[in-house]
């Protein structure tokens, strides 16, 4: 198979299996492009993409337009806090906007979960969801599953615990589709006021012992407590939290087995993580981040070669 | 696994004939490039690069030239016809760990055709420095069919096929003979 399945990238939800196998496979080849001493190549030199931020971010922005300017798509930026969002209008006339001035694709964070889905059935143009609200962001799985079967070969059969404020977390949705449909084994471990309900459905089980997590499992994800996102108080104090919920030296050394640390950033050094085990050799946060740019180089590539040349 | 001859194809080249061609085109090599110590020979994906590995082995085993620079380049992200054929494009697998910065560069391909794929290669080797100069070796020349100004260095064969007329090249490696045949399409 050469082709996605789909013409937007809005959730993992909506990929097959062998999507997420092309989309590897491509990245890939752009791993070994952007190690070159020139990293660029010409092939999206007819496509213009507009990156829309309607919430912050730093890495996931620059990632894609390094993808992006490595492609060499014609690339527009834009950020809510500078911008007429801020009047009043709507974000189905801020978009079509933008494409009146040719757009070819856009790439877009909302705070709204489903802002993705909802703007590629009125636009016409291909949409990548960079996170919506709290619902998904499949860049960030898929460039989690390509580190895993980076370091251990492959994603089929490995033990992944996810850990942190799986409530909040769109990387936690989309790591769990991805991993599952990958045939990995997922546990969620978090205080219980983190778990959202219901989440055994999706074929993950919980676990709110960290040790018992650690010990289980191949691969270990730790996530940020997402303050921003939280309306209440979710728990007595963040002092607890780590005392509960902290991968630190001693309890990796507890553990009679090495396990792959995974960061999807930012890294809140000292309370999920401390700055020994992020910068330890198990740990693969920076390699999750040079692979970030070679899956979305390879998702903005295959997307394009299905946009018709006019 | 033989390759079996349908109707409509000719042979155009058998094993023995691919033979005596590999072995001259190594020797024009030699004639200009002396000890490769400043040349790299380039393999062009897909196709080009069963052909590179010959040249590399006869210059090897039957003339002694031992560690040639040699690498293989994929020019799909460099194609221009992205999006606009029916079938999207596939890549394969670049392997090229020297920098060309300077060096004399062969360029090695099986069939040239409109010029394109060695018009791509051309943008694609840049991003490996920038080469002295660079030749193109080719074990079949289909001469009146070029769309761009590009013309080999080294040539197995000139064919005048017309455009509906296919050119197939076998391997040992890969089809169990060798051989070139042309195909009425």
């Amino acid at each position: 198979m050469s082709e996605l399945s789909v013409n937007h990238l809005l959730g993992i939800k909506y990929l097959t299996r062998e999507d997420i196998e092309l989309i590897f496979h491509t990245a890939d080849h752009f791993k070994e492009v952007i190690n070159r001493p020139i990293k660029k190549v010409p092939s999206l030199r007819d496509i213009t993409i507009a990156n829309l931020f309607f919430e912050n971010s730093t890495r996931t922005r620059l990632s894609f337009e390094l993808a992006e300017k490595r492609l060499s798509a014609d690339v527009v930026n834009f950020s809510a806090a500078s911008s007429s969002v801020k009047k009043g209008e709507t974000l189905i006339d801020t978009v079509s906007n933008i494409l009146s001035m040719k757009v070819d694709m856009v790439v877009m964070r909302h705070p709204n979960p489903g802002a993705g889905v909802f703007l590629s059935q009125h636009v016409n143009a291909s949409i990548v969801n960079a996170g919506d609200g709290a619902h998904e962001h499949p860049t960030q799985a898929l460039l989690d599953s390509y580190s895993i079967r980076e370091r251990l070969g492959s994603v089929e059969g490995k033990k992944v615990v996810i850990v942190g404020d799986i409530l909040h977390s769109r990387v936690a949705l989309s790591n769990i589709f991805a991993l599952r449909l990958q045939g990995a084994q997922v546990k969620v471990c978090g205080p219980k006021t983190l778990m959202p309900r219901y989440i055994e459905s999706l074929g993950v089980e919980v676990e709110t012992d960290l040790r018992q997590a650690l010990q289980w499992c191949d691969v270990a994800n730790m996530l940020r407590i997402q303050n921003e996102r939280m309306d209440i108080s979710y728990f007595p104090s963040i002092r607890e939290y780590t005392q509960l919920f902290q991968v630190n030296r001693a309890m990796l050394e507890s553990i009679d087995k090495p396990i792959v640390i995974m960061h999807p950033g930012p890294i809140n050094r000292g309370v999920e993580i401390t700055s020994e085990v992020a910068d330890s050799d198990q740990a693969i946060i920076l390699d999750q981040v040079e692979n970030g740019v070679a899956i979305r180089m390879a998702v903005i590539y295959l997307l394009a070669s299905k946009i018709k040349h006019t | 696994m033989l390759y079996v001859v349908p109707m409509g194809q000719k042979v155009l080249l058998n094993a023995k004939e691919i033979s005596i061609i590999l072995h001259r085109l190594a020797c024009q090599l030699i004639e200009n490039h002396d000890d490769f110590q400043e040349t790299v020979l380039i393999g062009i994906q897909p196709r080009g690069v069963f052909l590179a590995d010959r040249i590399q082995k006869i210059l090897d085993k039957d003339y002694g030239i031992k560690g040639i620079e040699y690498g293989k380049l994929d020019i799909t992200f460099y194609r221009d016809d992205f999006r606009r054929g029916g079938k999207p494009l596939e890549a394969n697998q670049t392997h090229i760990n020297f920098v060309v910065e300077d060096k004399r560069v062969v360029f090695i391909d099986d069939v040239l055709f409109t010029g394109r794929s060695i018009r791509s290669a051309l943008t694609a080797i840049q991003s490996f420095g920038r080469p002295r100069e660079i030749e193109l070796l080719t074990l079949i020349d289909r001469r009146f069919s070029r769309h761009l100004p590009i013309q080999p260095d080294y040539n197995g064969r000139q064919v005048d096929a017309i455009n509906e007329e296919k050119v197939r090249v076998l391997w040992k490696e890969q089809h169990g003979e060798d051989s070139v045949y042309l195909i009425n399409q």
